[in-house]
């Protein structure tokens, strides 16, 4: 996304650069309506993402709510040592990552396949109706998601025990089955987010030329031929930009989702436990400051190094592809 | 969507057709089926779904539940109100901002917008983190419960800056700019007088961004408020469905006792908190899908 806009401004910029050559004052002079009106965009981001960055500090310290950032006491690499030798960042990183690539995976395949099939279906009523309700679910908050949750898989009165015990079948611990949530939550991840991706990956098809498709249908080129040569080509440049957007989320991901459902069920921690619910929980309910901006930070840079080299590695490969 | 193709009946043709009907009706069916749980919950007969569970469609028919969330409204009624107000003025002061920021960004003749761009830019790929975030804006800021922690960090994001600098430099002619300014209209005249008017479904998608960023937002009350009169609805849900979880572990009979709300009760106050969303779906969601179209096909 970020590439072409960038190619597109370094474009006027060369002409700017022709005209006249500036400095800082002529431009303040010139302009200083447009830089009034970018006051507020820059006290936001000043105060909501670069002034924070300062904080970064804390993962040395250990933390007092009176010593502030720079008042507690510095405690050097000792956040660190721990969360290595616990093992405990290992394990988050592992699922972290784990339940990310699966996400990625899972999503692009089911939306691609979803949004081909849709701009393919005679019935425009049916494809309009079907999509709206296949978009529904990333209206609605994940707070209802810790109600949905409930409502399947509670062991009690769950819908899912339900079934079971009508069929014969031994009832479904859901609690007690760490396993089971690698799944359940990647359903409940498809459920929310399906009908998004979908609608971006059928802007892009519906932009392909009908032309295309009409010569491939007088060459004598069956649907499923079509589907190969021409739609899934042309879609891998939506493809890569959104997977380098994902990659660059690839330590985050999902804290709404994992809070949601599994919250602080301990027992699940193992199979469940992500950095963003750790890092919150460091936060609310063990109050380790140190503890959670170190793991916090750890999970910035790993994220940034990965979103840098996946992106440079597009660039070498593909130019126009790349983010930035 | 394109007008469907002339399609010719050949066998592949028809296997295909038979598929995706297949297929995307599973899934429908799939995207549905949680919320129809829910609301046949909330239509239940409370000792009916404590005994044989939730089902597709209910037992016993009741709406006792809403009566009785309706004899004690207060909080809900306290929590809509928190929510539309947050709702109202973050939306209003966001796309004031962020209309404004991407008619900036997008003036060929500002030679800095590459510069801010990237600022902007650069918060999604690294950040200082969630923690000392939370202590940047609790301790030296002093936002705990206050609304400024339920408006300020949903104002804006770089998505949708950037999705609208790209939405205002694809609608607006370049000439209309150029030629306002020879006629010695003033930068901010020009975006307020010009860009706005015509820009209007580029604000109505950006708009509902940020309403449904608010009108869903549970984690910034979470981290922030404690008070329970300045709660958002659905973190007002959410403290109702833990406190009844907590009642259950330790062991507190549900005997329809005034402070565990019952099985029913839950899923009515689901509804009522999710239902104008649902109400204004149908009417709201094109404008989300031309968004994402300008979003990600022109960007």
């Amino acid at each position: 996304m970020a590439g072409a806009v960038k190619a597109k401004e370094s474009a006027t910029k060369a002409t700017g650069r022709a005209k006249k050559k500036d400095g800082f004052v002529a431009e303040f002079r010139r302009n200083k309506v447009m830089f009034a009106m970018l006051i507020p965009v820059t006290v936001y981001f000043l105060l909501n993402n670069y002034l924070p960055m300062a904080g970064i500090y804390l993962a040395f310290t250990k933390f007092n709510f009176v010593g502030g950032i720079f008042g507690s006491p510095f405690v050097g690499m000792e956040n660190f040592k721990f969360l290595f030798s616990s093992g405990k960042l290992l394990k988050l990183t592992a699922n972290t990552l784990s339940y990310n690539v699966m996400f990625i995976l899972v999503d692009h395949v089911l939306q691609i396949t979803f949004a081909i099939i849709l701009s393919r279906l005679g019935s425009r009523i049916f494809t309009k109706f079907t999509q709206s309700v296949m978009f529904l679910p990333h209206f609605v908050s994940f707070v209802i998601l810790n109600v949905i949750v409930y409502n399947i898989f509670n062991y009690e009165v769950g819908f899912l025990n339900g079934i079971l015990t009508s069929l014969g079948q031994q009832p479904f611990d859901a609690y007690n089955t760490p396993g089971a949530w690698r799944f359940i939550l990647l359903a409940l991840h498809v459920w929310k987010g399906v009908g998004y991706g979908t609608v971006v990956y059928l802007a892009t098809i519906t932009g392909i030329s009908t032309e295309l498709y009409e010569a491939a249908d007088i060459d004598g080129a069956n649907v499923f031929q079509q589907i190969r040569y021409i739609t899934l080509p042309l879609l891998v440049p939506t493809f890569i930009i959104l997977l380098l957007m994902s990659l660059g989320r690839i330590m985050r991901g999902q804290f709404d989702l994992f809070y949601q459902t599994v919250g602080n069920v301990g027992t699940l921690y193992d199979v469940t436990d992500i950095l963003d619910t750790f890092v919150y929980r460091s936060l609310r309910l063990e109050f380790d400051v140190g503890m959670g901006t170190a793991a916090g930070l750890y999970q910035s840079v790993f994220g940034f190094i990965v979103i840098m080299s996946a992106n440079a590695a597009i660039k070498k490969y593909q130019k126009d592809y790349a983010l930035f | 969507m394109t007008a469907p193709m002339k399609i010719k009946r050949t066998k592949s043709q028809i296997a295909f057709s038979i598929i995706g009907y297949t297929v995307i009706t599973l899934v429908s069916i799939y995207c549905l089926f949680p919320l129809v749980l829910i609301v046949s919950g909330s239509f239940t007969q409370n000792d009916v779904l404590m005994r044989q569970g939730y089902s597709l469609w209910p037992r016993v028919f009741s709406t006792a539940a809403y009566r009785q969330l309706f004899r004690y409204p207060e909080g809900i009624i306290n929590a809509y109100g928190t929510t539309i107000m947050c709702t109202v003025v973050g939306t209003a002061l966001g796309l004031f901002i962020i209309t404004m920021t991407g008619y900036v960004l997008q003036r060929p003749d500002f030679k800095y917008r590459s510069k801010v761009s990237f600022m902007i830019y650069f918060t999604t790929i690294f950040g200082g983190g969630m923690v000392p975030w939370f202590i940047m804006l609790s301790k030296y800021l002093h936002f705990q419960n206050t609304y400024m922690a339920r408006i300020l960090p949903l104002l804006m994001s770089p998505f949708l800056i950037i999705l609208m600098r790209t939405f205002i430099s694809s609608t607006v002619p370049h000439e209309i700019i150029e030629s306002a300014k020879i006629d010695s209209a003033g930068d901010f005249a020009i975006y307020w007088r010009i860009v706005l008017p015509v820009i209007t479904p580029g604000i109505a998608t950006v708009g509902l961004f940020l309403a449904l960023g608010y009108w869903n937002d549970w984690y910034l009350t979470s981290l922030f408020i404690t008070k329970k009169n300045m709660y958002s609805l659905q973190f007002y849900l959410y403290d109702m469905l833990n406190s009844v979880r907590f009642a259950q572990e330790m062991g507190i009979p549900q005997l329809g006792t005034e402070q565990v709300p019952t099985e029913s009760i839950k899923m009515a106050m689901v509804v009522i908190v999710t239902g104008p969303i649902i109400f204004l779906y149908p009417f709201v969601q094109r404008y989300f899908i031309a968004g994402i179209t300008v979003g990600s096909v022109k960007g």
